[in-house]
């Protein structure tokens, strides 16, 4: 896909999500939006999957883990762009007897999801175990897994990253959204992550950095981090984002990351959305 | 004599049931190539160097970092591997719960928590280590299934078995050496209720360490005119109801015994599924409430009135005997 192509499908995805937290009046725009150009280019773009043929074991394809699960309306609405379940089961999400969970899950069967979460800090493990089959299977693919900044306060996060530079994990490219926001406020204010590069330096990691609303810049930075394989160690991406991105009155603040608009704000925000792919 | 079957009553072998899980798993990873194990630096505790001197590329050491090593062995589920963790029951359990709940159980991934040193068997570490609600927190979590073998040839059994069910498993198992005296000719299934003595007064259910407790109490209770029928319940998740209300009916009085709390046990479960199907007299032989302490296995047992002994006191009591 070219810049132009991605950018539209970017604009239809952020129109889903206000439109899904809207319809339910729950969920998670804020972190959603901030994340939408990643899991576009990487869905659009980057991976190699068949979403036809959805398997969970996923051998011979690259697999996304999305630690932050929160953010579940932008990952349905790009596994539904992507062709993995209908657009139409959109309007589903967070509703009784959907698919489409609060937080991702397996048990109810939607394709693309691999693991359940939602409870911080447990996808990096998940995606690293997967990572580790994929070498032993010989595979040339990839496991890119996702993590709020805010997620990284959970010890168990730093337990995988100790683990993966042990075991030289070097087939995983772990995106961090680095939105400086969480629930309570500031990252800053409610628990600092001090130095991130130098702590995953530490740990290990070999460190990138991007801004993650600029499709070049993400793909110049993933061909750096595929690069790697063979170095025997793991890398991150910190990836600058904006919550709320793409919708002026979200944009830059911790009061979007679980909140539904109003009416009033489903208008004023999809005013600024282009409708590219018709809405679901 | 009481009338047994596939047991020893003089059994002249002691094994601990952590070596059965060892010996079990080099086994099933001869079986298939898709099992790996994973060890939160206990792998000498857990018996699992048999397995990682022969399948070096298949075991993985984690540190004590348990929370990372749950995740990651639901992550090698995708793909198609058969991860076993290996680590002492407390932090197998307790410590790691949520990963469980939500990276296993709920994710429904084929992975086998081997957890050793179970209850107050382990002995002198103390009350730190010597979980005694770790059956209760894995019997609530849906999907899962729930093993405690009684001897070191059914913890072996067991260990085969879960490598060919689908599905999250936890395998309970201990650190001391006991005897071995389930013969290895007796069927082990999943899901079905050993019946190693048969009696007509009271049935006494036990899982683990305490089976064999059972069977010396069977023995006493026999000299005494009361035909004890004694139960192994190896799977207390999913519970074999329909053999365990059948004994009850004919003998009309049950007693449960398990190395574990009281409240949300073996004995929990039995105590539900007869309050449903068939209301029976009922008392229990568990820890009461309490943490443990320091100390060797038996005098912990005996202190804590996990024995033969109790098993034959509280049930000349429910009998009125």
């Amino acid at each position: 896909m070219n810049y132009g192509e991605l950018q539209a499908t970017a604009s239809q995805v952020r129109r889903d999500i206000v439109r899904m937290v809207h319809a339910v009046q729950s969920g998670h725009p804020g972190g959603s939006l901030g994340c939408t150009d990643l899991l576009v280019q990487l869905y659009f773009d980057t991976m190699n999957v068949n979403p036809s043929s959805f398997d969970m074991d996923g051998r011979g394809e690259d697999l996304f883990f999305l630690s932050n699960g929160h953010i579940s309306p932008v990952w349905y609405s790009v596994l539904a762009r992507r062709g993995y379940f209908p657009v139409t089961e959109l309007a589903t999400f967070r509703k009784l007897n959907s698919r489409l969970q609060g937080h991702p899950a397996t048990e109810e069967g939607l394709p693309g999801i691999r693991v359940a979460s939602g409870s911080l800090g447990q996808g990096l493990s998940v995606a690293l175990g997967a990572a580790q089959v994929k070498k032993l299977a010989g595979e040339e693919t990839w496991v890119y897994s996702l993590h709020g900044d805010g997620e990284l306060q959970e010890g168990q996060i730093w337990e995988a990253a100790m683990y993966a530079a042990h075991h030289k994990i070097d087939n995983i490219l772990s995106f961090v959204d680095c939105n400086g926001q969480q629930i309570d406020g500031p990252t800053d204010d409610v628990m600092s992550l001090g130095d991130l590069a130098g702590k995953w330096a530490a740990f290990g990691w070999h460190v990138l950095s991007c801004d993650g609303h600029d499709f070049e810049d993400l793909q110049r930075t993933i061909q750096a981090g595929h690069a790697r394989r063979g170095t025997g160690q793991p890398t991150v991406v910190l990836m600058k984002t904006e919550m709320g991105k793409g919708v002026d009155f979200m944009e830059g603040t911790h009061k979007w990351h679980g909140i539904a608009p109003s009416d009033e704000q489903l208008d004023l925000a999809l005013g600024q959305l282009d409708s590219t792919l018709e809405d679901y | 004599m009481v009338d047994s079957h596939h047991i020893l009553l003089n059994p002249t072998e002691n094994k601990d049931t952590r070596s059965g899980f060892g010996q079990g798993l080099l086994e099933a990873g001869q079986a298939d190539s898709n099992v790996v194990g994973l060890c939160a630096d206990l792998t000498g505790s857990l018996k699992m160097n048999a397995f990682q001197n022969a399948f070096s590329e298949r075991f993985f050491q984690v540190g004590i970092a348990e929370a990372n090593m749950m995740g990651v062995a639901a992550g090698m589920t995708i793909g198609g591997k058969i991860p076993f963790t290996g680590t002492f029951a407390n932090f197998s359990t307790g410590r790691v719960y949520d990963q469980i709940r939500q990276s296993i159980a709920y994710s429904e991934k084929n992975v086998k928590i081997c957890a050793s040193h179970a209850g107050l068997t382990l002995g002198e570490d103390g009350a730190t280590h010597q979980i005694l609600e770790d059956i209760g927190m894995m019997k609530m979590l849906p999907n899962m299934t729930v093993i405690v073998p009684a001897d070191y040839e059914q913890t072996r059994q067991a260990t085969l078995a879960i490598a060919k069910h689908h599905g999250p498993v936890y395998l309970r198992f201990g650190r001391p050496k006991v005897p071995v005296f389930i013969q290895p000719e007796a069927p082990f299934e999943l899901g079905k209720i050993q019946r190693i003595i048969t009696g007509s007064d009271v049935t006494i259910a036990a899982c683990g360490h305490l089976v064999w407790e059972a069977v010396q109490a069977a023995v006493e209770l026999h000299k005494e005119g009361i035909s004890a029928e004694v139960l192994n319940v190896h799977t207390v998740k999913p519970l074999d109801e329909t053999t365990l209300v059948e004994s009850a009916k004919r003998t009309g009085a049950v007693v449960v015994a398990e190395e574990h709390q009281r409240l949300g046990g073996l004995g929990s479960s039995i105590a539900q599924c007869l309050a449903s199907h068939h209301p029976t007299k009922m008392d229990f032989v568990a820890v009461e409430d309490q943490f443990g302490e320091s100390g060797t296995p038996n005098q912990l047992m005996a202190k804590y009135g996990l024995d033969a002994k109790t098993i034959v006191k509280k049930t000349r009591a429910l009998l009125g005997r």
